[in-house]
């Protein structure tokens, strides 16, 4: 049986259909691949290849029908473009890799295609993952379903996107200052971001790579609690995996909050903070009260640091990281040029974008000679004591609540001229990304324009299963989560 | 002005592991261009290194066989600069801490023992090469090499001469193939070195301004293109110039190095802890057990040849030279351990020059240790004069049979019957009344002619100590 809003089911609903057999894998395909379609004004996909997701739905059926399915098994499900993948071209948002096909699947997209998920296509981003509106993609702006003159947030955009308009049930993303968790804000739908180092790394085309994090964006903390499950893992083919044993990411949902210390930083709650957000964030913690919860003031005194030290840190590993992007083995090559060195430089200059280029700029600037001590080092020095204070600050609670984001969702091209004003949107999910810290934005209403506004949760490192519980609680009590822009 | 050559040197060894540093992929030379690269040293998007335990482990055995300091946490880091044969736009490196710091070889130039310092050896990846010949008006990029492990092995400015220079290349490429990290194969590259040269007046402790030379891939090239460094930096400053701090290239055909780039065009590596390795942590237990399996090392087996053996320092050098002489003067030794001194000449001279004449390596020498030492022990018992003995050695080394086959095959045996040789001295001295009559008169040119005579007699078996013995004493009688 194929309802009017089984596009709105949660992934523990779709589950239950499937495994009954009451909607078939390639039912749930076609479902998702019209909505993609009819929704194509949103550009949130850049590569949807029906033979191939009708192929995966019906390997995924015949699983089903065998009885070797697991709880994701023919569940659809889009991918950031970040990630690359066999099956459907990987560009990272840049006309520099302009319909590469990458030889493997990145290890996320592989160990989801293990449990059975479908893959709908590719998603949106900014280029290489740098932006904060998706509107540094070579491949164009990603609407904000909640409101189309606004942006979906970024880098993660077409997964904020696709996910809050509900043409793809749940979105793998990445984050490396906040790419996950502010376009899930602006979008209002529930975006998690695990420790650093516990997805693999295999696969994802690196921007940051001691920051870039796999994640995930879902309808609920339960959807990405099941996803999570079967996303995470340690993978010898990264050197930065943690090796830990699997864990089950729902084994504390339906744990009550009664006694859970939830603490709330000070600094977040400063003169940058827009009214309605504030109101939206005030009210969320209120409701955590009256769950039983606990709220501690805590203090993150070198937190407002965390813009200054990301803007050195990342932009020095991006300027290394995108240097194989020269125009020799693959990716974009000038048709003109004289020589080697000037067939390297045209290809850059031609195949990457203005956001990029500023970030390698600046990252080749503060590697350089004479200026390495003063900015790299001095950023990394900060950057511990940013992560130290996390470790005191969980001394007092067990998860820090706060606000995602200084403002709802802008408007296109309001800030694109100003890049320091775009970076100031991180402020309040760098630090988390600094630490490397399990972090993620749950829905918790609206402000200006019927925006959304989302509520930050952050936990200690390796405790995303009691920050999820305690997203999960507040998904019980609240329905932001459940509300779909209209028109979806 | 009497002026003083100072040398420093950074060898390249490629470490001999089976695979690449961080890929997994085979190291094996020689195989059709890219077809021994993946993913990861194509540098394809989304790829993450790993690094080889083989690649630290044969750093640890050099730190040890050098008495440096092995670091138990050192850093890789990203040296960037763009290449089109360097695929991910840096090459991971070690900068600010490498694995072995310290340390140091004792070289020999003549008689003179010097101890030269080493500054650090870090690991790092090569790069792939440029093919720009075979594709007109295009360039060819070979990532095969991409990514095999090296072993950057940099001395103190510690030597004075090209000698002192080629000593110390050749007991260092002597020791990383003695404890069996390298294979040392310098045709292929697998041991490349780049020299740092600077005069500078006797007597001053100042350092002068240095060039470093690259492209020296034989100790001929290295010790020419020292001289030919020297000769043109001395020249420049005696006649008013200045020498400028630069990269130059030795060009072999011309036997003159050229200037590749200046200080001032040198880049700016943006060196960076690579954030897709974590430090290198090396355990004691690590460090311990690889002592546990560390070779005698080539100078305590010189040691060891001179005081128990007996041999000259020379020669005790000499059969240290490599770990396949050693190995071979030792068995020789064991199947005959009353002539040390007779093995060491043996294998030095004969074997050495057979060998040598026959381009092959002395693993691959048709007569084994055991064999030689069979010879030589006809030899140490009278058996074969020395001369019938090379004969023998000829034999064996094209038919391969033993010793004692071939003296019985051919009659060879010596001859030593005392009885013999006085029948035989006796009617040579009844037949060469003049050669006695000149001796007698004080021409001791005659006793070798009449010794001629009974070995020609002989057929040229006759014990020559004993000919020589029984001549003496009929003659003085």
């Amino acid at each position: 049986m194929i309802g009017d809003a089984l596009h709105r089911s949660t992934i523990a609903d779709l589950s239950r259909l499937l495994s009954a057999r009451e909607v078939s894998a390639v039912e749930l395909a076609h479902l998702y691949l019209n909505r993609i379609d009819a929704h194509r004004d949103l550009n949130a996909f850049l590569d949807v290849r029906p033979e191939v997701t009708l192929a995966q739905a019906a390997a995924a059926d015949a699983r089903l029908a065998c009885g070797d399915a697991t709880p994701l098994t023919g569940i659809p499900v889009a991918h950031k473009d970040i990630f690359v993948t066999r099956d459907f071209a990987s560009t990272a948002g840049s006309r520099m890799l302009a319909g590469y096909m990458s030889p493997f699947d990145a290890a996320v997209v592989e160990n989801l295609g293990a449990a059975g998920m479908v893959t709908l296509g590719k998603l949106n981003c900014d280029e290489f993952a740098m932006g904060s509106s998706n509107e540094n993609s070579a491949y164009g702006n990603v609407l904000n379903p909640w409101d189309k003159s606004a942006v979906p947030g970024g880098s993660s955009g077409g997964s904020s996107a696709a996910v809050a308009a509900r043409i793809a049930p749940v979105a793998t993303a990445t984050d490396t200052g906040g790419s996950i968790r502010e376009p899930a804000a602006f979008t209002g739908i529930t975006g998690t971001k695990p420790t650093y180092g516990r997805p693999s790394r295999w696969g994802m085309i690196a921007f940051a790579s001691s920051l870039d994090t796999a994640g995930l964006m879902t309808g609920s903390a339960e959807d990405a609690a099941l996803v999570l499950n079967a996303m995470v893992g340690f993978d010898a083919r990264d050197s930065t995996s943690i090796d830990r044993p699997p864990e089950d990411y729902t084994r504390s949902l339906a744990q009550p909050l009664n006694g859970m210390r939830i603490g709330v930083p000070g600094e977040f709650f400063g003169a940058g903070l827009a009214a309605d957000v504030e109101s939206a964030i005030r009210t969320a913690l209120d409701t955590y009260r009256g769950l039983g919860a606990t709220l501690v003031d805590i203090s993150l005194p070198n937190a407002e640091l965390g813009i200054p030290v990301y803007y050195v840190v990342a932009p020095a590993e991006c300027s290394s990281n995108l240097s194989r992007f020269d125009g020799v083995r693959y990716g974009h090559r000038a048709k003109n040029y004289s020589d080697l060195t000037d067939m390297i430089k045209k290809s850059r200059a031609e195949g990457l974008g203005p956001e990029p280029k500023r970030r390698i700029l600046i990252g080749a600037y503060v590697l350089s000679h004479g200026y390495y001590d003063a900015y790299y080092i001095k950023a990394q020095q900060v950057r511990r004591l940013i992560a130290d204070e996390f470790r005191e600050a969980f001394r007092l609670c067990d998860v820090i609540a706060g606000p995602v984001t200084t403002s709802v969702a802008f408007g296109f091209g309001e800030k694109a001229a100003d890049p320091v004003s775009m970076y100031m949107s991180d402020l309040y999910t760098i630090p988390g990304s600094l630490a490397g810290i399990p972090s993620m934005s749950i829905p918790c209403g609206f402000g200006a324009h019927q925006r959304p506004v989302g509520l930050q949760l952050m936990a200690n490192y390796f405790d995303e299963a009691r920050m999820l519980n305690a997203a999960h609680q507040y998904q019980l009590a609240t329905d932001w989560h459940r509300l779909v822009p209209p028109g979806f | 002005m009497l002026w003083e050559t100072v040398i420093g040197l950074e060898t390249h060894a490629q470490l001999s592991t089976h695979s690449k540093i961080f890929s997994g992929v085979s190291t094996k030379f020689g195989a059709e261009p890219n077809t021994q690269a993946s993913v990861i040293d194509f540098a394809l998007p989304g790829v993450l290194p790993v690094l080889n335990r083989g690649a630290v482990e044969r750093a640890i055995r050099l730190g040890l066989a050098v008495g440096g300091k092995i670091n138990r946490r050192s850093i890789f880091a990203r040296k960037n600069y763009f290449y089109p044969d360097l695929p991910k736009g840096y090459q991971i490196s070690q900068y600010e801490i490498p694995v072995v710091e310290g340390g140091g070889l004792t070289i020999r130039v003549g008689d003179v023992e010097k101890f030269i310092r080493l500054t650090r050896a870090h690991l790092e990846e090569d790069a792939g090469k440029s093919l720009h010949e075979d594709f007109a008006g295009m360039s060819g990029i070979d990532l095969n090499r991409a990514g095999t492990p090296l072993l950057e092995i940099v001395s103190e400015p510690d030597m004075r001469s090209s000698a002192e220079a080629v000593a110390y290349a050749r007991s260092l490429h002597t020791l990383v193939q003695w404890i069996g990290i390298c294979d040392g194969n310098m045709q292929e590259g697998s041991f490349r070195c780049d020299a740092n040269v600077s005069v500078r007046p006797l007597g001053s402790d100042r350092l002068g301004t240095r060039c470093e030379i690259k492209n020296l891939n034989s100790f001929r090239f290295l010790e020419r293109a020292i001289e030919f460094e020297v000769r043109r930096q001395i020249g420049l400053i005696e006649d008013g110039g200045r020498v400028v701090q630069e990269t130059r290239l030795y060009d072999p055909d011309r036997d003159e190095t050229r200037s590749m780039r200046s200080k001032e065009d040198a880049q700016d590596y943006r060196y960076f802890p690579d954030p897709d390795l974590l430090p290198l942590e090396i355990a004691d237990d690590w460090v311990e057990a690889t002592r546990q399996a560390m070779p005698e090392l080539p100078a305590a087996m010189r040691e060891r040849f001179v005081t128990d053996y007996a041999l000259a320092p020379y020669d005790a050098a000499a059969l240290t030279g490599g770990r396949d002489i050693a190995d071979f003067f030792e068995a020789m030794v064991r199947h005959l351990p009353t002539e040390p001194k007779l093995c060491a000449n043996w294998l030095m001279g004969e074997v050495s020059a057979r060998v040598n004449r026959d381009q092959i390596g002395l693993g691959a020498a048709p007569v084994s240790a055991q064999a030689l030492a069979g010879l030589l022990a006809r030899i140490a018992d009278g058996t074969l004069s020395g001369k019938m003995a090379k004969e023998v050695f000829d034999a064996m080394w094209e038919g391969g049979e033993s010793a004692d086959a071939l003296i019985e095959q051919r009659g060879l045996r010596q001859i030593s019957d005392g009885g013999a040789i006085e029948v035989m001295v006796d009617e040579v001295l009844a037949a060469n009344p003049k050669s006695v009559a000149e001796f007698r008169s004080g021409k001791d040119k005659a006793f070798n002619a009449l010794v001629g005579r009974v070995m020609k007699a002989a057929r040229g078996k006759a014990n020559p100590a004993q000919v020589n013995e029984v001549l003496k004493r009929k003659l003085d009688a």
